[in-house]
């Protein structure tokens, strides 16, 4: 009767849908868990559901500040690819989009996984070039990837800018055709209520202000709500990491930043697949209600505030318009402001930390949300047994140290370029 | 949109200014040899919500570099300096 | 029917001598100067303008303003389709076509309308629940027709042919809102001599000062004030433009509709104009709008804000209908109920309170309005046109026949401008509403907006405001109209919101996402009960009117459920912008060719006249290849090559960053800089180096000149000029002001050309007259500045990318065309080849240069062969970093060159490196940087990064490219693929 299906909806219907029930329960915290996990985001809340489901750990409680799914993965642009070139990013963003795939069914929830295609503009010979080297990389690793030359781009999307005054013509695009996009706060409630049925507590309004921290290992965390012991702590608090790892004296690689997302009034279908563009950050789709979803890159400037500032408001209107002129008459309806963790290589960190039964999850940079799944499976493992998977081995805290950098864009150690 | 007073130019657009990150990370001298001091001045943030001391150039302008004061919570911009100019006032301090 | 026949025969602001003839589905109307597409409509008697987003029911004319949630139609054709326009902001305008959305084939029969019947299968978030089968990916299945149905107005795939523009303006005081408190604000700040600017989203100014009759006193104050302003040097009047977001720093976003009350453009003119306003101090009277009531079938078209009623029968003289019936919770609709009875029409006041002030209605009652204290709407009758309503008081049920029905729920302020500077709003008790709260010092709340609904409330306030943000005292404020409008705030404990659970109907909290009080309750059921978990699960308040009309019925039937008071239960963020802005509008001018500034060397005309096709470089348009060298680049190119090679050609260089660097310390700080040291490099000789960063990977490469003791010039490669010369800046401000140097940016002061290949220093001895060339004078590394004996300035450098003797040849940029010709001239009797990017590129592979193809960012010195440039003996950047366990690992890849084994097989830039014969899986051993085909040796050559590196030397391995389902062996050879000794230099 609880189960998500066309015929239940059916019977409810029948008796005014006045017996569903919460999609998750609301609780009050207990004195103690086995594993806490810190942040009721996308994260946070797949690491529980994993650590419940993958490793048997069901004695969790996930700790909220706000409301569950009120940070990122409630304001992104909702692209879901795996078309990453540097060494462990490509099979961790795979494996994560194998867990997309099967994820509606995994949760009974139905996250709306679109693959529409995901297509990156290229502008020149030599971008086209890179791009083969990442479409290359994927097709090693056994992804999808496919190399549009300009003929075959025209053809596919004809409504691009490509006058002959364009500032930036198209030579050609790299294309997944898996990538797309998910309605993004299905995704943090579709946790929450699977992890709930497994056991696992989501406690709401219930801030954690300090850590109990007794002989280098962790034991528990004040809240708000009061004390909280636990065996194992983990923190997926992306965007507000500094502030949490502060009270843990954690040195971490990451700044804060303000990340800007936009979507325009519904209209009919008019752009049928993801599109970056090459000379610049920028990305767009079409939400399945009909807006228009797109994104730049950050304000570039540490900040906490969650809303942004008119130079990308401008920036970004005059790429969807060098995109496809016809975008220009679309009216922008929203536009929000996210907090990011922007890491040093704009990679992300999943590890465990100086001290013990202490783990980490953040830096996500512009990736945490298409990484939801394989974030959460991976730091639920690293948890379960005090040691990463193979696949996030390569996002450990300390690899600056030893000189790793998982730089896919070259820019460098500044987090205001990645 | 911030507004940055430049000491050469006065009250300016953000997007005549292009940031330049934490200014209270201390850079260690040439002659430092230490990887670990080095890593930290690379690498470590303490990343403040709140108020902050950061490089900004004034790129589109007189290209000075600039320590500004900024609020991290609020966007509100407290006192800028040269950079050059606070430098030499530690070294004299 | 008559045409017009809802319109008055008196009265109104509209022109009556200005006819104006709009289509509307297809049909011909006639309107005036001075409609909206709505007050058109409504004259002509039409209510019904669109469909719902989800169950497609019929919906009508809601508001005369921005937050109609229903009447959104699709102006004009073709390439200046607009969809999602609300009628009651469209200005009408002769020939104006309009299209309702959302319905097929029509809007009074419309097939999706099978949505409303089938609606209990289609509760709040039905799509999270279902879809999900037969297969994993059956959404896909799904998704187009899902697309297809939502959406709401059709857009066009055609290019925007209007132009757009972008100011900036700075003022003392900004006023948004030009109802009584803003006008009085401006007044204040006007008469203080400052400088003023006044923002009014309609085409008149007034506010709600235009819903009092157009022979009032009001009107008559509101032209006195108007005609004052509009005198002022001092002040800017805005019209049609909507202030739509307050950002950091005291400036406002704001948007011009600069010509869209004309059929096009005029040649001359933007279609819409972005402000971008620095104001001192910003006062916003943003006004308040008026709040629906629930009951069933609350969404029948002909279901009005009894305010905006009045508004058509006031400013635009439209009867909206002629039997009325007005549901109320507040004193507010009394002057609607009052001017309607006297306009002719039948009207009913059905007021939810029981306790009614014989004050406030007795002008209603004398103009024959009936009055029904206690009394409430239950529901609706109709379908495409309200009907009839069931009403419910005292005296029991009854059914009453309307053609209008009017609500007045109460009136919510316009918080959202200063809600996205401030902090969340707080709920006032005492008036029902949020207002605006922990506001920063710059700006001020005035009128409405802030709670003070009554006229004269609003203008003494917006004096008082406006004097204060002018850095005055005022004095005494103007004396305000006199108005029919009584404070529509509602009383401390009305929280009467209508009648959730009537016994027909649906009843729609959120119209234009058919939000219903059933869909609020299911949310709460399961679970999404933060506000913010409301409007996500729900979409309340996610449409184009951002739910201004709905937001505040919702909070209130959620706090009900569960038990909490409204306060508790909070607000959602309030985001920019305040109604939705053209992406045009905010890109400006910065469109088509002008997105991106576009940076040309001083040769460009002439690569221009040479048929150059160009490649975007950067910022850079720089000369690809030559058509005249043949058909398409890879010809061309190799064409070029072969000049070079065996001849002489010639390349634009002028896009090198150049840096001057002077001072003392110079070479101290070249030295600190740079891998390589400085300090004894002669006068007059040039060095290759390389530049790390802190982290101790490559950030850049050049060669830089000794032209003096103490002076230097320094070259960039084109990508990075920027980012080194801030850097080079950075150090010197922030870590090393006690170097005695000086940085300055010369890129764009010299053309640049380089002249390169056998022939090329016969060329220029002929192209340089007076120019000692003689290999003592000028040797490989030489650098001389000298003049020409006509007086052209030159700077040499003997360097080379290709291999070949070569020269660079500066000189001021004003000189360059000049150059480029004395060179080519002279040339001519050699058979000088222009060249560009390609072959150059070309030309450096077969050197094994690495570019940014291999300085990616991600390699070391060693990486790319330049080990040997630290001694070890000096300290630099990066040097400490550098030696990081993985930066020197010995399986990092490293510079090889790369070879086919048939040389006939073509390689592929992009292309994987693994083991002879190995399993195409992961990462493999390396990657193709670059390739080229080598006119020398007659096969593609190609730079790789490969584990190993130089070690690997003679190891047969496979390129592969998996996306042209390619493979080849390769043997890994030494990136110099030509001339390793270097003797070509001097031939």
């Amino acid at each position: 009767m609880q189960a998500y299906s066309a015929w239940n909806l059916f019977t409810h219907a029948l008796r005014g849908h006045k017996q569903w029930p919460e999609a998750w329960r609301k609780r009050a915290p207990k004195s103690g868990y086995d594993a806490i996990i810190v942040g009721g985001g996308g994260h946070g809340l797949a690491t529980a559901y994993y650590l419940a489901r993958n490793h048997g750990i069901r004695n969790v409680a996930v700790l909220e500040k706000g409301w569950i799914g009120g940070g990122n993965v409630g304001r992104n642009t909702t692209i879901v690819r795996s078309n990453y070139m540097i060494g462990g990013n490509t099979p961790f963003y795979e494996w994560s989009m194998k867990l997309w795939e099967g994820l509606a069914h995994d949760l009974n929830f139905n996250v709306m996984l679109s693959q529409r295609g995901h297509m990156i503009l290229a502008h020149s010979a030599d971008q086209l070039h890179a791009f083969t080297r990442k479409a290359n990389t994927m097709r090693a690793h056994g992804i999808d990837a496919e190399i549009l030359d300009r003929d075959a781009l025209l053809r596919e999307v004809p409504y691009l800018n490509d006058a002959p005054d364009a500032r930036f013509r198209f030579h050609g695009a790299i294309v997944q055709r898996r990538g797309g996009t998910a309605r993004h706060d299905a995704v943090a409630w579709g946790y929450a209520r699977a992890a709930d049925r497994l056991g696992v507590e989501i406690i709401e309004n219930c801030a954690v202000e300090d850590f109990i921290v007794e002989g280098g290992r962790i034991k528990g965390v004040e809240t708000s709500q009061g004390t909280i012991r636990a065996e194992r702590v983990g923190l997926a608090v992306a965007g507000h990491s500094s502030e949490l790892g502060r009270k843990l004296d954690l040195e971490l690689p990451i700044e804060s930043h303000v990340l800007q997302a936009f979507v325009t009034e519904p209209v009919k279908p008019l752009v049928d697949h993801v599109i970056a563009f090459g000379a610049e950050l920028f990305y767009l789709s079409q939400s399945d209600k009909g807006g228009l979803v797109f994104g730049g890159s950050i304000d570039g400037y540490n900040s906490y505030a969650a809303r942004g500032n008119l130079p990308i408001v401008h920036n970004v209107a005059e790429l969807a318009c060098a995109v496809a002129p016809c975008f220009s008459r679309l009216r922008l309806l929203r536009h929000w402001g996210g907090v990011m963790d922007m890491s040093m290589d704009g990679s992300p960190i999943i590890s465990k930390t100086p001290i013990d039964n202490l783990y980490f999850n953040g830096g996500w940079n512009y990736l945490g949300f298409k990484a939801t799944p394989a974030s959460g499976w991976t730091f639920a493992h690293t948890i379960a047994n005090d040691a990463p998977h193979e696949l996030n081995a390569c996002y450990s805290l300390d690899r600056f140290r030893h000189g790793v950098q998982l730089d896919e864009e070259g820019t460098g150690p500044f987090p205001r370029l990645h | 949109m911030l507004r940055i007073n430049c000491p050469f130019c006065g009250l300016r657009d953000h997007h005549e200014f292009t940031y330049g990150g934490d200014a209270t990370v201390e850079r260690p001298a040439l002659s430092e040899r230490s990887m670990e001091a080095w890593y930290q001045y690379v690498f470590v943030r303490t990343n403040p919500a709140g108020w902050m001391q950061e490089y900004w150039q004034h790129t589109g302008g007189c290209r000075a570099w600039l320590v500004v004061e900024r609020n991290t919570r609020t966007h509100e911009i407290g006192a800028t300096h040269l950079a050059r100019d606070r430098i030499t006032e530690v070294d004299r301090g | 029917m008559a045409e017009q026949f809802m319109r008055l025969p008196h009265g109104g602001r509209v022109d009556r001598d200005n006819p104006r003839r709009f289509r509307f589905d297809g049909d011909e109307f006639q309107g005036l100067a001075g409609d909206t597409l709505a007050s058109a409509l409504l004259a002509n008697g039409v209510h019904l303008t669109g469909r719902s987003f989800k169950l497609h029911r019929p919906r009508g004319i809601v508001s005369a303003g921005v937050e109609e949630p229903n009447a959104l139609l699709t102006l004009r054709s073709h390439s200046r389709t607009e969809p999602n326009i609300p009628a009651t902001m469209a200005e009408l305008c002769d020939g104006l076509q309009a299209k309702s959305q959302n319905r097929w084939p029509r809007l009074a029969f419309d097939a999706l309308a099978i949505n409303d019947l089938a609606s209990r299968f289609l509760p709040a978030g039905f799509y999270y629940k279902t879809f999900m089968g037969p297969t994993r990916g059956a959404w896909m299945y799904y998704e187009p027709w899902i697309r297809r149905a939502a959406g709401l107005g059709k857009p066009t795939h055609t290019a925007d042919p209007d132009r757009y523009e972008r100011e900036h303006a700075f003022c003392d005081v900004l006023v948004v809102g030009c109802g009584a408190a803003g006008l009085a604000a401006a007044l204040a700040a006007a008469r203080a001599g400052r400088r003023v600017f006044v923002l009014e989203q309609h085409a008149v100014a007034g506010g709600q000062l235009l819903s009092e009759p157009a022979d009032s006193n009001a009107e008559q104050w509101r032209r006195a004030c108007l005609d004052e302003l509009t005198a002022q040097p001092n002040v800017t009047l805005l019209l049609r433009t909507t202030a739509f977001g307050l950002y950091d720093g005291g400036v406002v976003g704001a948007v011009e509709r600069v010509s869209d009350h004309l059929p096009v453009p005029p040649a001359d003119t933007p279609r819409q104009r972005t402000w971008n306003l620095h104001a001192e101090r910003i006062v916003l009277a943003t006004g308040a709008t008026e709040r629906p009531l629930l009951f069933g079938n609350n969404d029948r078209p002909g279901i009005m804000l009894a305010e905006a009623a009045r508004r058509y029968l006031n400013h635009f003289a439209v009867l909206p209908g002629r039997r009325i019936v007005v549901q109320t919770n507040n004193d507010s609709a009394y002057a609607a109920a009052a001017e309607l009875a006297a306009a002719g029409a039948n009207v009913h006041v059905a007021d939810t309170r029981a306790n009614l002030d014989d004050t406030v209605i007795q002008p209603a009652a004398a103009a024959g309005a009936t009055i029904a204290p206690a009394s409430r709407i239950d529901s609706a009758q109709g379908y495409l046109r309200v009907e009839g309503v069931t009403l419910h008081g005292p005296d029991g049920r009854h059914k009453r026949r309307c053609d209008l029905v009017c609500v007045a729920g109460g009136w919510s302020p316009n918080v959202h401008l200063a809600a996205q500077r401030g902090e969340r709003p707080t709920y006032r008790c005492d008036l029902g509403a949020f207002v605006p709260a922990g506001l920063p010092d710059d700006i001020a709340t005035a009128g409405a907006v802030a709670g003070t609904l009554a006229t004269a409330d609003a203008v003494a306030e917006g004096w008082r405001v406006g004097g204060e943000a002018a850095g005055t005292d005022a004095g005494e404020a103007i004396a305000a109209p006199t108005t029919a409008a009584a404070p529509g705030y509602l009383a401390a404990n009305n929280t009467d919101v209508g009648e959730p659970r009537p016994q027909q109907g649906k009843v729609f909290v959120d119209w234009q996402n058919d939000v219903s009080v059933k869909d609020v309750e299911l949310a709460w059921r399961e679970g999404y009960r933060s506000v913010e978990h409301l409007k996500r699960y729900t979409t309340l308040g996610m449409g184009t009117d951002q739910g201004r009309t709905s937001n505040i019925n919702a909070l209130k039937l959620m706090a009900s459920l569960r038990g909490q008071d409204i306060p508790t239960t909070g607000t959602t963020t309030f985001r920019p912008p305040f109604t939705p802005v053209a992406l045009g509008a905010l890109a400006g001018r910065r469109a088509g060719p002008h997105f991106r500034a576009q940076r040309c060397t001083p040769m460009y005309d002439l690569h221009c006249e040479r048929d150059a096709a160009f490649v975007t470089a950067g910022a850079w348009l720089r000369p690809w290849y030559y058509r005249t060298h043949g058909h398409d680049v890879d010809t061309a190119s190799i064409h070029e090559m072969r000049a070079v090679r065996e001849n002489v050609g010639m390349v634009d260089a002028s896009t090198l960053g150049k840096i001057d660097v002077q001072g003392p310390d110079a070479a101290a700080f070249l030295d600190r800089v740079y891998v390589n040291g400085w300090r004894k490099l002669p006068v007059g000789r040039c060095r290759y180096g390389a530049m790390l960063r802190d982290d101790g990977f490559v950030l850049d490469d050049g060669t830089t000149s000794r032209l003096g003791e103490n002076h230097y010039f320094m070259t960039t490669t084109t990508g990075e000029a920027a980012v080194v010369m801030s850097w080079l800046e950075y150090l010197l401000e922030t870590a090393w002001p006690e170097l005695r140097v000086h940085v300055t940016s010369v890129t764009d002061q010299w053309a640049a050309i380089a002249v390169a290949g056998p022939n090329s220093k016969r060329v220029l001895e002929a192209a340089l007259s007076g120019v000692d060339l003689d290999d003592g004078e000028l040797p490989p590394m030489g650098v001389r500045d000298d003049v020409c004996g006509d007086g052209l300035p030159v700077r040499l450098l003997r360097v080379s990318f290709s291999g070949e003797r070569a020269y660079e040849v500066y000189t001021p940029a004003g000189y360059g065309d000049a150059l480029w010709r004395r060179i080519e001239a002279a040339g001519a009797d050699f058979g000088i080849t222009a060249y560009g990017l390609e072959a150059l590129g070309g030309l450096r592979i077969e050197k094994g240069h690495p570019i940014a193809s291999e300085i990616d960012g991600r390699t070391t010195l060693e990486d790319i062969g330049l080990g040997a440039m630290d001694r070890g003996h000096k300290r630099f950047v990066g040097d400490v970093l550098r030696h990081r366990p993985a930066l020197a690992a010995a399986d990092r890849r490293r510079l090889v060159g790369l070879k086919p084994i048939d040389p006939r097989q073509p390689l592929r830039a992009g292309g994987l490196v693994f083991p002879n014969s190995a399993r195409v899986e992961g990462h493999g051993i390396g990657h193709i940087t670059s390739v080229t085909w080598s006119v020398e040796l007659q096969t593609h050559v190609a730079l790789a990064l490969v584990e190993g590196g130089r070690e690997r030397e003679g190891d047969i391995v496979d390129a592969v490219s998996p996306v042209h389902d390619e493979r080849l062996q390769v043997e890994i050879v030494s990136p110099v693929f030509i001339d390793p000794e270097g003797s070509r230099l001097h031939a």
